[in-house]
């Protein structure tokens, strides 16, 4: 008697495969957390991993200070039941010079990111890094190694990686290398979706719609999350139904507007829409066609 | 051209619970596409993905301009541009990765891996084999059975895949001529017979304008077979046949939370596994019995391959990281010395007789490479006779592990018969193998104990057995630091014993040359008999240049922690030539020397050796003494 495996069984015993094989070869993991559906799956995969016991390594939030009040309810809150120690690093610099997304451009998320996940990974000395990105997001993850292997410097070589056969996964490195790992490399958006869905796994109450106060500007839809939000002049907060594709800092996230508020019409608006899924988020396009590949090559993650 | 909309889009529109249903329970084919750089291999995935409608209305947009802008379909969407990914390629317009896409039909999701077709990229598409269940080769019916697809062809039934669909594509371009495509099918046929290929699945189509991928076409009424997409939906996947072969877990981690719980976690390789079974421990061999098979959701009453689990034992019987949780009565076999394929994967080629890791399962041991029987010509099948194997090449070689593994053949399990190599100082994985059987005489030679062991050696002379490793330069005074070393030694009571890099040639390697492959097993018997002598309770001093760094790591693994200390004379090359005791770097500047370490073969200094002489600033004797004084006490 054989049993067809579903790919969702297939998919989750891979990500659990690569979790543990990385616990047992690293010397110092750590999982980043986004607080976004993907980092939710993740979670949810490494407690499904190492139960009974709780995953053994810590969360790392790398914060921007910008992120949406729900993300860090629920951070601090799945935090405490997934009962892993939950360390939360802001860019020192970015903070003193005050750096946001307002009034400066790019470099909110060349400081606050980019340069923030460098020194939070230093700083606690962390040689391999759970990271949610998925190969269907974009053209250049596509071709991302699952073990993806950065210089001293964080430095990601598209040529220099290695590569990788069967399930086997080589984790050896030189001091002062790190690795991030994709688990869910192969996971689409609606797989994520789906396994949300199958397994009732809690996510910001933001993914779906509800009145919330928002302005227009530059094509996007932005959500006034705290009053930090600079008003110009004329503009006034209109309350509109609306939800997020993905969540990132809210002065940067594009919401869409929308009546999908339970998860199968999240799941039916995201199948029947006609834009992909990065397309809210302001991230992209800097830099044009390739930029995402630049990024990585900067240490982005 | 055939309809691009699937049905699923009503489903989603009006029933999502059972368009979700039905999603959830889809099953998962791997698969990848080879073929030639004009072949169509990027365009059929790009038709794929747009007729499944995973491509969004911006990147449809994005797809248009580019077409319009860099395509090569004129003012025709060009579907090769939805998948060449990295920036460097796109302006090059050829694929040098591999790259995964996704896609999904009302019966199943798929899992593209997409390998590039040219030459020098061996490598790659073994990468994307690795992990597939079927295989679609594809052939321009233009241009028939080519080169290229032999060597595709060869390479997916090397790796195993079962199920090969031979895509005749660009029909099109040939009217849809069924008499040239019966002629390129019975061409390929004969050629799949040859090297081992049991059965393959011919369809006609075009990627390009679509015909026989969605839905059968028109354009060929006499092509009696499935669509593209139909076939990759019901094809069996090969999961479920290893779900039939006995059980198998590596495992990968031991979970013990606390002391009342003891979990031992892996991904089931093969076969299935119930609570009550009895199962057996390797390499040890000990048994036992499953009792429960625990999740975060609850216990499990059976889990099968594929599936990732955590299982308890009856008894408290030693398992960990490396071991193979089997079925009791049908355990897998235990060796170290193996006869298996090789696929190289480095710039750096293999160095016959260096030590490299060896990842099989969870497993990891080191390991040596015999010099190949042969290397595989994968243009024309033939054997070639080989010294090592470069980048991309494929051979066939002995290798021999430095402790005893669990494997099985790859042909029965791709878990226990597929490895990597990796190269002990880059860390870079440098090949991929798949054994084939064990060589008897592993299983005929055994460790024979004996009562007197080394600790006894030792005490009776009492001293703590140590090798002296020196290294460095031709002229640069190893042997004669060790020779001084050696005689304070002498005056202090000390039981010594000093290998020569010239007296040992005359003897015991008197049948090597200095040839790379040479200079290592040169250094594997010396650092064999010092094992022996230190094992003996000598000190051992040798005194050999041994210019490469894994090499005196291999030694060093032979012993003990803490017995291995490696000196390295460190002389400049022009204060070593200028010496020239021997007269030796002067031939070699004349080209009368070749492979002359210094002059025209590599020095590889150590990083961080246990002890560091400058043979500029000190004279031999203030050398040996700072040796002395860093080795002590002696006991």
């Amino acid at each position: 008697m054989t049993r067809t495996l579903t790919h969702l069984e297939r998919l989750e015993a891979e990500s659990i495969h690569i979790m543990r094989e990385v616990v047992a070869e690293a010397e110092k993991p750590v999982m980043l957390y986004s607080v976004g559906k993907d980092s939710a799956v993740m979670l949810h995969l490494a407690r499904k991993a190492f139960y009974p016991s709780p995953p053994p390594f810590p969360l790392l939030h790398v914060d921007t200070t910008w992120k949406f009040q729900e993300m860090y309810k629920l951070r601090d809150r799945m935090a405490q039941e997934s009962g892993m120690e939950l360390l939360v690093y802001q860019n020192p610099e970015a903070k003193e010079r005050g750096i946001n997304p307002f009034d400066h451009g790019p470099l909110h998320t060349d400081m606050w990111k980019t340069e923030g996940l460098k020194q939070a990974l230093d700083h606690y000395g962390f040689d391999a890094a759970f990271g949610g990105a998925r190969r269907d997001e974009e053209k250049s993850r596509a071709k991302e190694r699952i073990f993806s292997f950065r210089t001293a410097s964080h430095g990601w070589d598209p040529k220099n990686q290695r590569p990788e056969l069967w399930n086997l996964y080589n984790a050896r490195k030189a001091k002062g290398e790190s690795i991030r790992i994709f688990p869910i490399s192969n996971w689409t958006e609606l797989d994520i979706w789906q396994y949300i869905h199958l397994n009732d796994i809690p996510i910001v109450p933001l993914y779906f719609s509800a009145k919330r106060p928002t302005v227009e500007r530059d094509g996007l839809l932005l959500m006034v999350d705290d009053d930090r939000f600079p008003l110009h002049e004329g503009e006034v907060p209109v309350e509109r139904s609306i939800r997020f594709r993905t969540l990132g800092c809210y002065p940067l996230t594009g919401a869409v507007e929308s009546e999908a508020s339970t998860l199968p019409e999240v799941i039916q608006e995201m199948l029947l829409t006609t834009t992909s899924e990065r397309q809210g988020r302001v991230i992209d396009k800097d830099g044009g066609d390739a930029s995402m590949e630049k990024k990585k090559q900067e240490g982005y993650f | 051209m055939t309809d691009p909309i699937y049905k699923t889009d009503a489903l989603i529109a009006e029933d999502i619970d059972a368009y979700l249903e039905q999603h959830q329970h889809k099953s998962l084919l791997r698969f990848i596409t080879c073929g030639s750089v004009d072949d169509g291999k990027s365009t059929l995935i790009g038709r794929l993905l747009y007729d499944s409608k995973m491509i969004f209305e911006d990147q449809l947009e994005a797809l248009q301009s580019d077409s319009r802008r860099v395509g090569t379909q004129g003012q025709e969407i060009d579907f090769a541009l939805l998948v060449d990914g990295l920036a460097a390629e796109r302006e090059q317009g050829i694929t040098i990765d591999v790259a995964y896409r996704f896609f999904a039909t009302e019966k199943r999701k798929f899992i593209v891996a997409d390998c590039p077709g040219h030459e020098q990229y061996t490598r790659n598409m073994f990468t994307g084999a690795s992990t597939a269940d079927l295989a679609v080769i594809l052939i321009d019916a233009r241009k028939g059975v080519l080169v290229q697809t032999r060597r595709h062809s060869y390479l997916c039934n090397l790796i195993g895949i079962k199920n090969i669909v031979l895509a005749v594509n660009k029909m099109d371009l040939i009217d849809y001529d069924q008499a040239r495509y019966d002629a390129i099918v019975a061409d390929y046929a004969a050629f799949a017979a040859e090297i081992g290929i049991k059965s393959f699945t011919p369809m006609p189509i075009s990627g390009f304008k679509g015909d026989n991928i969605t839905a059968i076409s028109a354009n060929t009424a006499w092509y009696t077979g499935k669509p593209l997409i139909e076939h990759l939906e019901t094809v069996e996947i090969d999961n479920a046949n290893e779900q039939l072969k006995p059980f198998r877990l590596p495992v990968q981690w031991v979970n013990r939370p606390n002391l009342d719980f003891r979990g031992f976690s892996g991904l089931i390789s093969g076969g299935s596994v119930k609570p009550g079974d009895a199962v057996r421990v390797l390499p040890g061999g000990k048994t036992s019995t499953i009792t429960r098979i625990v999740t975060l959701e609850g216990e499990l009453e059976e889990a099968v391959a594929g599936q990732s689990v955590t299982v308890c034992f009856a008894d408290e019987v030693d398992c960990s990281r490396g071991n193979v949780i089997a079925a009791a009565d049908n355990p897998p076999e235990v060796s170290d010395q193996f006869e298996a394929t090789i696929v190289w994967m480095d710039d750096d080629a293999l160095h016959v007789g260096r030590t490299y890791w060896l990842k099989l399962g969870t497993q990891m041991v080191s390991v040596t490479v015999q010099q190949p029987k042969y290397a595989i010509n994968v243009n024309t099948m033939d054997h070639l006779a080989a010294k090592t194997l470069e980048l991309n090449a494929i051979g066939v070689a002995e290798l021999a592990t430095d402790k005893p593994i669990v494997f099985e053949a790859y042909a029965d399990s791709r878990t226990l018969g597929g490895f990597i190599l990796i190269d002990k100082i880059s860390n870079r994985t440098v090949g991929a193998g798949m054994l084939h059987f064990s060589l008897r005489r592993a299983q005929n030679v055994h460790w024979q104990p004996t009562d007197i062991g080394r600790e006894e050696h030792a005490a009776l002379k009492n001293q703590k057995p140590r090798v002296l490793w020196f290294t460095g330069l031709s002229g640069s005074g190893k042997s004669t630091i060790a020779n001084e070393v050696e005689k304070q030694l002498h005056l202090m009571n000390r039981h010594t014993f000093l290998l020569d890099g010239d007296n040992v040639r005359h003897g015991l390697n008197r049948d090597l040359g200095f040839t790379e492959a040479d200079r290592i097993e040169n250094i594997r018997r010396v650092g064999e008999v010092a094992k022996l002598m230190a094992d003996a309770g000598l000190i051992v001093l040798t005194a050999f240049i041994s210019p490469f760094r894994a090499e005196r790591e291999m030694v060093r693994q032979m012993l003990p922690e803490g017995e291995f200390i490696e000196i390295f004379v460190d002389t400049p090359l022009e204060v070593a030539e200028a010496r020239d005791v021997k007269g030796l770097y002067k031939k070699a500047r004349s080209g009368q020397l070749r492979n002359f370490t210094g002059i025209d073969s590599p020095y590889e200094a150590p990083e961080n050796p246990e002890i560091r002489v400058n043979t500029v600033e000190m004279t031999p004797a203030e050398a040996a003494e700072h040796i002395i004084r860093r080795l002590l006490p002696l006991k």
